[in-house]
């Protein structure tokens, strides 16, 4: 476990948006084959923090890796080895399992033989082959949730970003969703989940809570559990607010 | 009136949308005074069940009161007893949180002097008055929740149905929404929320617990986790994912989920002290720690969803 790769590394990573610090300084490692968790109230700088290991906006100070990239200097490299899923807005529901997936590997830029390559290895993975010509808007929830994925991983990227991912599904579809996502993460790849949800944080395999842009905890979540003597993360979550604002 | 009636009471109710079935046949009542969660995941019928209940939609089957009045008759007078909080932000974007309320209460004629008082306290509990001359679109989704949930009260209904209100809405902002709920509980109101995470559960009086349009649980939280049949375990260990494997294969085995950083596992009859020993040492002393584990809301609708009621 000690021989584990990084894959995305920060250093006192910081961005401000003229006097407000959306990210102080934050400094984390995310090993590959990791489910990392992002948990944080309104304007705590997770998406901030996100949109910058995605390459999408540039960091004030501070330095971060992602996939072996830096982010000031190869943001378009880094842009071409991730995914990005979010469960409510990343397909087109009037297009089929089968356009989605072109439409996507277009955007990514894959030719036409890897689309249809990719998609047969997805489909016979994923189960999703009867529902090949259905429209996404008439596939269940949960369906829909492994298409948004299998699109976010067309590019075979070594990072995806996941937005509250299974919100509203049913308990059976989220647990089928996570056993997916380890998969995912067995071959290699790195999952990032950003998350208010914190049944979904229970899944991760580490968890950081961010507060006023700094890392206010990050362990497992049993081990965050345990050290704030909580019988849930809500819990966690919340005395570390409380604490927060108490100290305030 | 009688105190001890039902605030709603729903018996066999059906509706269908063309040839989807949205809800088949729920019963429920919720006391008067009761804080009572429907808890489904999309899709469940749980916006179809508010809306007839609110008098917006007709059931094809079935009864439904609303303080012992019929929903398909008595319109009107049910309307002006209920506070109905939709899904969808539905305020308007470009008038401010007072515009907002002001509006509502013209809509609902409250009377000016009561409207006067009505304001203070409805910012009293929601600490919107800091904000009040800014419009609804500069708001945030916990603040977007709160101002709609004034609105909602602001002709002091005595049945408030509140439908997904803590959908996308932060944590803390979340826990907040909740103790509002609570201190308006104890004015008396009756209070339906919905709510798609299954965690919140532990927040009601009572919930239903609501799957493709049928009720598969319904009791106090409490009273749903006692009636878990299973053992529930949390197993730790070296390789979890091998662990899996391992008690995939075995007979004993009901359930078996994998989390980040442990293994949930519920078993068909409760395993023996002699089980666990034979376990660690089948995998090589891969199987390190296990615990009883509480059976969440999430584990218990996840065994009832299978055999709807």
């Amino acid at each position: 476990m000690n021989q584990r790769q990084v894959s995305v590394k920060t250093d006192k990573l910081t961005r401000r948006f003229g006097k407000f610090v959306a990210v102080d300084q934050v400094s984390i490692e995310v090993y590959q084959g990791e489910i990392f968790g992002f948990l944080g109230a309104n304007g705590a700088g997770k998406t901030t923090m996100i949109r910058m290991l995605c390459g999408l906006l540039k960091p004030t100070a501070g330095s971060a890796s992602v996939a072996g990239f830096d982010v000031y200097q190869q943001s378009e490299d880094i842009k071409k080895r991730i995914g990005y899923m979010s469960q409510k807005f990343s397909l087109y529901e009037d297009l089929t399992i089968s356009e989605n997936l072109e439409f996507y590997g277009g955007i990514y830029g894959l030719t036409k033989q890897q689309i249809a390559e990719r998609e047969q290895s997805l489909f016979e993975q994923v189960g999703l082959m009867p529902f090949i010509h259905t429209l996404t808007r008439d596939l269940p929830l949960g369906f829909k949730q492994r298409l948004a994925l299998d699109c976010a991983l067309l590019h075979d990227p070594p990072i995806i970003f996941l937005d509250e991912p299974t919100s509203g599904v049913d308990p059976q579809a989220r647990r089928e969703f996570w056993n997916l996502l380890y998969q995912t993460v067995d071959q290699g790849k790195t999952i990032f989940v950003s998350t208010h949800f914190m049944e979904e944080a229970e899944y991760c395999h580490r968890v950081t809570i961010m507060q006023q842009g700094r890392i206010a905890a990050l362990d497992t979540p049993t081990n965050l559990k345990d050290n704030y003597k909580k019988a849930s993360m809500q819990e966690v979550f919340i005395s570390l607010v409380k604490a927060e604002e108490s100290s305030r | 009136m009688d105190v001890t009636m039902n605030a709603i009471e729903v018996s066999d109710f059906v509706k269908s949308y063309g040839a989807t079935t949205a809800v088949s046949g729920v019963s429920l009542m919720v006391k008067s005074g009761e804080l009572f969660g429907l808890i489904g995941p999309d899709g469940a019928g749980k916006t179809t069940l508010m809306r007839t209940i609110c008098t917006l939609i007709l059931p094809d089957k079935g009864t439904l009161f609303v303080k012992g009045l019929d929903v398909t008759r008595r319109i009107a007078e049910i309307r002006s007893q209920l506070g109905y909080m939709p899904q969808r932000f539905s305020l308007y974007q470009d008038l401010s949180i007072e515009q907002n309320l002001r509006f509502f209460a013209d809509l609902f004629q409250v009377p000016a002097v009561a409207r006067e008082q009505r304001l203070q306290q409805l910012y009293q509990f929601s600490r919107l008055a800091p904000f009040k001359d800014r419009r609804a679109a500069a708001l945030s989704g916990g603040m977007k929740q709160k101002l709609a949930l004034s609105c909602a009260l602001i002709h002091t209904p005595s049945v408030l149905i509140l439908d997904e209100p803590t959908y996308g809405v932060d944590p803390v902002s979340r826990q907040e929404f909740w103790e509002i709920l609570h201190s308006i509980q104890l004015e008396g109101t009756t209070i339906l929320v919905s709510t798609a995470y299954m965690d919140e559960a532990d927040q009601c009086d009572r919930v239903a617990l609501m799957f493709r349009g049928q009720l598969v649980g319904l009791g106090t939280p409490a009273e749903l986790k006692q009636g878990y049949r299973y053992p529930l375990y949390k197993l730790y260990g070296r390789d979890l994912h091998q662990l899996r494997q391992f008690f995939l294969d075995l007979t004993q085995v009901h359930t078996i989920q994998l989390f980040g950083d442990s293994l949930h596992i519920s078993f068909k009859k409760m395993p023996a002290k002699q089980d666990w020993q034979t376990w660690q040492e089948a995998t090589a002393m891969n199987l390190q720690h296990w615990q009883k584990q509480p059976p969440s809301i999430e584990d218990v609708f996840l065994d009832l969803m299978g055999e709807p009621a």
